[in-house]
């Protein structure tokens, strides 16, 4: 059995507990064991890093601390250096806090000085970061993947996104390609999945866009689900907490703010490999996504159990209250369709 | 350093070279930024999704910082409407760490209250509020006090999805803490002491 180190971030027990659940739910098959750290804190995000510098980094170095702990083997269990985190955001973060505590020593020299006022120490180098689909497509491997699949995904038309704080900026050279990585790919047509190519893949999300401006996120959203759609997908796979919320939460008001009518539901690659090893929908978190993959998976012979009556649809013409400050942009609404 | 000659001054230089605002945002910036080595190419506001909404490319920035615009620098959207997508950063050709460089002036303008709109830096405090007094994110906190303050006639408009997040179990109605808070706390503390005398 192999062991890891486990960074879930604040998102997989909230919004993303579908991945959540969907991880946990394979990690048998693949004969993975996840140790998560003990008392781990959020990672800060996008925000905190632009508030203050040294309390920004010694928040993500205080997990980083914590998780040193946990590497020597315990009770027959192997030692591992090892952390995962499946939160691109995440991911990141933790990356790129042992990365700067490397590159500016004066950097780490601060960090570990506010450590040391909570008796802990972090020195950079001592763990490798790396992100869920990474430990997947590298260590366990497509081959073994492929083993475990017993109900192929034929016939599901998906494309891959990757989004951006995953291959970028690819601090330790992980991935095929920081714009158009085929980690993701491989993975899904393992699964059997029919996979289209999309262009976007690592194109951005919007991020907190669609909290402090969601004039811009909206665009970028449209852009991402327009061109899964034009190309004929009927479903988005996602690696990242954020994008899936973006995408799915926001794409109704997406389509309000544009005058479309998309319905591109997203899921997590995790809920995927669920489904092709066999797994039951309810075990892999299906259904709480706000833009339902029932009927498209449906078509794969996978039935997803009602656990509410769907939300009525709402009218057209009827929109969203705009702020005034981006009423002003209104002009520019356009109909695709 | 270039001196005030009357050929300077006859072509309209009004100061004499002065990099310190550069060299300050740079030492500022985790890891070795590199921003001294920008030559102004323009690939950064290329590869930019959101270049469009901005007051200025990357790039422009960059070219002000030189010229030691400090407030139009630090008032400027440019750092605000940044996605961190990263984009720019593998395309640099210089490899400047640009995002970095933006959460440098965000946290720059924040200090010196150089901002136009308030909407992301409130947003951005009010998450660090929630990490502090809970050491984890609090979706559902933060969400209710950023739109009551900013986005109060969204509200109602955002209600389905709202409903949804919860009813599906996606959106926690209560903040969890971790458990040696005052440890972070401590941590924290000492970090931002360490803060002002750098």
């Amino acid at each position: 059995m192999n062991k890891y180190l486990l960074y879930p971030g604040c998102s997989m027990e909230s919004s993303a507990k579908a991945y959540m659940e969907s991880m946990n739910t394979i990690l048998e098959s693949l004969d993975l064991h996840f140790e998560e750290i003990e008392d781990w804190n959020c990672c800060g995000a996008t925000e905190y890093l632009g508030i203050n510098l040294i309390p920004a980094y010694s928040l993500i170095a205080r997990n980083l601390a914590l998780a040193t702990k946990q590497m020597h083997p315990v009770n027959g269990t192997g030692g591992t250096r090892t952390v995962v985190a499946p939160c691109s955001a995440c991911y990141l973060n933790l990356a790129k806090a042992d990365h700067y505590m490397n590159e500016r020593p004066s950097l780490g020299e601060k960090v570990n000085e506010a450590l040391a006022a909570g008796g802990l120490h972090y020195e950079a180098g001592t763990l490798d970061v790396r992100h869920l689909i990474d430990i997947l497509v590298y260590d366990v491997g497509l081959e073994k993947i492929r083993e475990a699949v017993v109900h192929p995904l034929t016939g599901l038309k998906v494309v891959p996104y990757m989004g951006c704080m995953l291959p970028r900026p690819d601090y330790q050279h992980r991935w095929s390609d920081h714009e158009h990585p085929t980690e993701l790919d491989d993975l899904l047509r393992a699964l059997g999945a029919d996979v289209i190519d999309y262009p976007l893949t690592t194109e951005c999300c919007g991020g907190h866009m669609t909290q402090i401006g969601p004039e811009t996120a909206f665009e970028l959203i449209r852009r991402l689900v327009a061109d899964a759609d034009e190309r004929g997908a009927q479903m988005m796979v996602t690696v990242c907490p954020m994008c899936q919320m973006n995408v799915d939460a926001y794409q109704n008001e997406m389509n309000n703010y544009f005058g479309t009518d998309y319905h591109i539901p997203i899921l997590f690659f995790t809920q995927l490999m669920g489904l092709a090893f066999g797994k039951e929908p309810g075990e892999l978190g299906i259904g709480v996504e706000l833009v339902s993959s029932r009927n498209v998976l449906a078509g794969i012979g996978v039935e997803v159990p009602v656990t509410q009556e769907p939300a009525a649809p709402r009218k057209k013409d009827e929109g969203l209250p705009m702020p005034r400050r981006w009423t002003k942009h209104e002009g520019r609404k356009e109909t695709v369709k | 350093m270039p001196h005030m000659t009357d050929e300077r001054v006859r072509a309209g230089l009004t100061h004499e070279e002065d990099l310190s605002l550069l060299h300050e945002v740079s030492m500022k910036t985790a890891g070795v930024s590199r921003l001294e080595m920008c030559i102004q190419c323009g690939t950064c506001g290329g590869s930019c999704p959101a270049a469009k909404d901005m007051d200025h490319t990357p790039r422009m920035l960059f070219a002000m910082l030189r010229a030691g615009m400090r407030e139009e620098v630090l008032r400027s959207n440019t750092q605000w409407i940044c996605v961190s997508c990263y984009h720019c950063v593998v395309r640099c050709p210089q490899e400047v760490h640009i995002a970095d460089v933006m959460y440098t002036l965000k946290g720059m303008a924040i200090k010196e209250k150089l901002y136009e709109d308030s909407t992301a830096p409130d947003f951005s405090q009010t998450f660090v509020d929630m990490v502090e007094t809970y050491g984890r994110s609090f979706e559902m906190g933060l969400a209710s006090r950023h739109y009551l303050r900013h986005f109060p006639l969204r509200l109602p408009g955002m209600m389905p999805m709202g409903l949804g997040m919860i009813t599906k179990g996606r959106m926690a109605l209560m903040p969890k803490k971790i458990k040696q808070m005052d440890q972070l706390k401590k941590i924290l503390d000492h970090a931002k002491q360490l803060e002002m005398t750098s």
